[in-house]
């Protein structure tokens, strides 16, 4: 597969982020300002056409944070967001409406985001109501298509939610996810919740419709196997910033950052003879509300030396087609 | 630390036998576990791994006997735990086995602290209890648990409450409450599922370690294929409430014999392998309440023939495994 990788267009194609930066302050009983979580800080990364993106991280590292920022279902503090040529901070009317159609959100649980008491039909038409694209009969035929396209019969038409079960459930929620004919998909997660053999079924399914549609994907995952096999290419993430960035490929097979080379080795594989792989890892992710000064990962990394707790090391390309942060690489 | 006396018994630690455990739906009771045989050997780690469905954890909560009342029973089969059938116990002598004699962790820890407790306190309380130990000494004891546990400044700690900790560090406090009391047997149910992989990593070498330093045997209950190969001696593969097949680790990854098992392997996304060779098994889990008259994989699998379809197939040797596969079964007899 030749699919284009993260680097390769520097252009207004597709989806472009720079510089991202999302804070969120807690404050205290009397109004004050208690602590700042940094929960994305700088963060720059690029979906072409048609490639898939995977971010991924431990909990708090931000990927989350940074897909819905995209989305915005959180609004961004700083940085830029293109899609489509399109300023994403800055859409409003028209013109969000438009990104409406064009990026859409598949998430982890998707019966916590499916209205118990419409049924599947009524919940497929209702974008196309609402963006004035079709109506009545139009719109149940699009609803049906769709149905079929993703794998369930369309007597799903007049069900619940609650009568499918979880594979159900998500090919129902990549269905609505699909109905404005998007080219962009933002997933969170949206296999974590399914049991292994219904996990590939969904994996299979979101494969086929990449490439029918030529679909674009950020995928936001935990599960590096999940991104080896859905993502061209991965950007890590730890405590709200990329350390690693790469195709999916090279980055798993030879990761280069410290924390990539961690994270990769403790990602469990089904063979008893990796076991020897598993080294001694150290220490608990910090809090992104005391982010350590110099390199976030300097406290848990066995490379560190002294200037990774002063220096703020910067995403920088060491290899072609390959981004690491860190000092390891001057 | 102290070690534990060997026991002087030999043979299985925990013996499960024809165990049944049914579910009431409305006035019927259908079974969730069908016919289960199992053994966990002494200092031995047993992974029973299963999709949703598959009885696994219906399996562990029969065995501690913490099925919800009413709308749950054990109808037929035995436990034995060092030979005594843990089903005829009095519910007293029950409450004994659990945490003395079987130490238990779950998926969430929160489940298993107390929010209002300081950590120390409720180590302290299990030590005091089911040790017998006074103040002092489960003070000793308890700090020095949680040292073996590798709670960071475990001395300083001890003092907070657990909404103060992190999963992974909440999750080391309950493995020191299971261990309070030196069971015998652990028995781990998705014990690292909530947790980040690198975490994942540190609970189970701790798991691992704690296991050999304590000569416990260890049941670890997990859905996740990688786990099994990380920490399990032996492996018992359970679908539709029954064992398919069980065989040390090492022969079962690298040649599963059961069409289950193998299809489970390919369709499992490896972070070490190139996509285009995942394989989704069709079909889904049968219900409780629909279950195939013959072979419960049957529908789904590639290599079902008449039989598989009209007759549950025995649970027979083959090697060094168990396997449950008319046709697997019989391509072995046949050659």
């Amino acid at each position: 597969m030749s699919a284009p990788t993260v680097q390769d267009a520097g252009g207004h194609d597709g989806l472009e982020v720079l510089n991202l930066r999302k804070e969120y302050r807690s404050t205290g009983l009397f109004g004050r300002t208690r602590r700042t979580v940094r929960a994305v800080d700088g963060v720059d990364f690029h979906v072409p056409p048609g490639g898939s993106l995977g971010l991924v991280g431990e909990s708090g590292c931000g990927k989350s944070t940074a897909a819905r920022c995209i989305l915005r279902l959180a609004e961004a503090d700083s940085g830029s967001i293109r899609y489509e040529g399109l300023d994403v901070r800055a859409a409003r009317g028209p013109a969000l409406r438009m990104l409406r159609r064009r990026v859409q959100m598949v998430f982890q649980d998707p019966y916590s985001t499916l209205n118990p008491k419409r049924t599947i039909g009524q919940t497929l038409e209702e974008p196309l109501h609402v963006h004035g694209i079709a109506s009545g009969r139009a719109a149940r035929e699009a609803a049906r298509a769709l149905l079929g396209e993703v794998g369930l019969g369309t007597d799903a038409m007049e069900r619940l939610p609650s009568e499918f079960s979880g594979g159900q459930r998500q090919r129902i929620g990549i269905a609505r996810a699909l109905i404005l004919g998007p080219s962009l998909l933002i997933a969170d997660e949206p296999v974590s919740a399914l049991d292994v053999s219904v996990q590939a079924q969904i994996l299979r399914l979101l494969d086929e419709l990449r490439e029918r549609r030529g679909l674009s994907f950020l995928f936001v995952s935990h599960d590096l196997g999940v991104v080896r096999h859905i993502c061209d290419a991965v950007a890590v993430m730890y405590l709200g910033g990329i350390v690693e960035r790469g195709p999916v490929r090279e980055v798993f097979d030879a990761p280069l950052h410290p924390y990539t080379k961690i994270l990769r080795a403790a990602s469990p594989v089904p063979d008893p003879a990796a076991r020897v792989t598993m080294m001694r890892i150290e220490g608990e992710i910090p809090s992104a509300a005391a982010p350590p000064p110099g390199c976030a990962f300097h406290a848990r990394c066995p490379a560190a030396f002294a200037r990774c707790s002063q220096e703020r090391p910067l995403l920088r390309e060491v290899v072609p087609g390959r981004a690491v942060a860190c000092h390891l690489f001057p | 630390m102290t070690q534990v006396p060997p026991s002087p018994s030999h043979g299985p630690v925990l013996a499960i036998r024809g165990l049944r455990t049914e579910f009431r739906s409305g006035r019927n009771w259908y079974p969730a576990v069908r016919g289960l045989d199992l053994t966990l050997n002494r200092n031995e780690t047993l992974a029973v791994v299963g999709e949703s469905g598959s009885g696994k954890s219906v399996t562990a909560l029969s065995i501690l006997r913490l099925l919800p009342e009413g709308g749950a029973r054990i109808a037929a089969g035995n436990i034995e735990l060092d030979g005594k059938d843990l089903l005829t116990l009095s519910e007293r002598d029950m409450d004994r086995v659990r945490g003395d004699r079987i130490g238990m962790v779950f998926q969430e820890p929160m489940t298993a602290l107390n929010p209002t407790m300081r950590i120390g306190d409720q180590v302290e309380e299990a030590l005091r209890i089911h040790r017998g130990l006074d103040r002092a000494a489960a003070r000793r004891e308890a700090l020095a648990l949680l040292e073996e546990v590798k709670l960071p400044s475990a001395a300083q700690r001890m003092h907070e409450y657990p909404h103060q900790f992190s999963g992974g560090m909440r999750q080391r406090v309950v493995i020191a409450m299971a261990l309070a009391c030196r069971p015998q047997v652990l028995l781990a149910d998705e014990p690292t599922t909530a947790l980040d992989v690198t975490i994942q990593a540190q609970v189970l070498s701790l798991l691992d370690e704690l296991k050999r330093t304590y000569g416990m045997s260890m049941m670890i209950i997990t859905h996740n294929l990688g786990v099994v190969a990380l920490i399990a001696d032996r492996v018992a593969v359970m679908y539709a409430g029954q064992v398919v097949e069980e065989a040390p680790v090492r022969s079962l990854f690298a040649m599963p014999r059961h069409p289950y098992t193998e299809a489970l392997l390919r369709a499992t996304p490896r972070v070490d392998e190139d996509a285009g060779t995942l394989a989704p098994i069709p079909g889904q889990v049968p219900s409780i309440r629909a279950m195939p008259p013959g072979c419960a994989y049957a529908p789904r699998c590639p290599l079902r023939r008449p039989p598989c379809e009209t007759e549950v197939p025995p649970l027979q040797a083959d090697g060094d495994r168990l396997l449950r596969c008319w046709v697997r079964n019989n391509e072995r007899i046949a050659a």
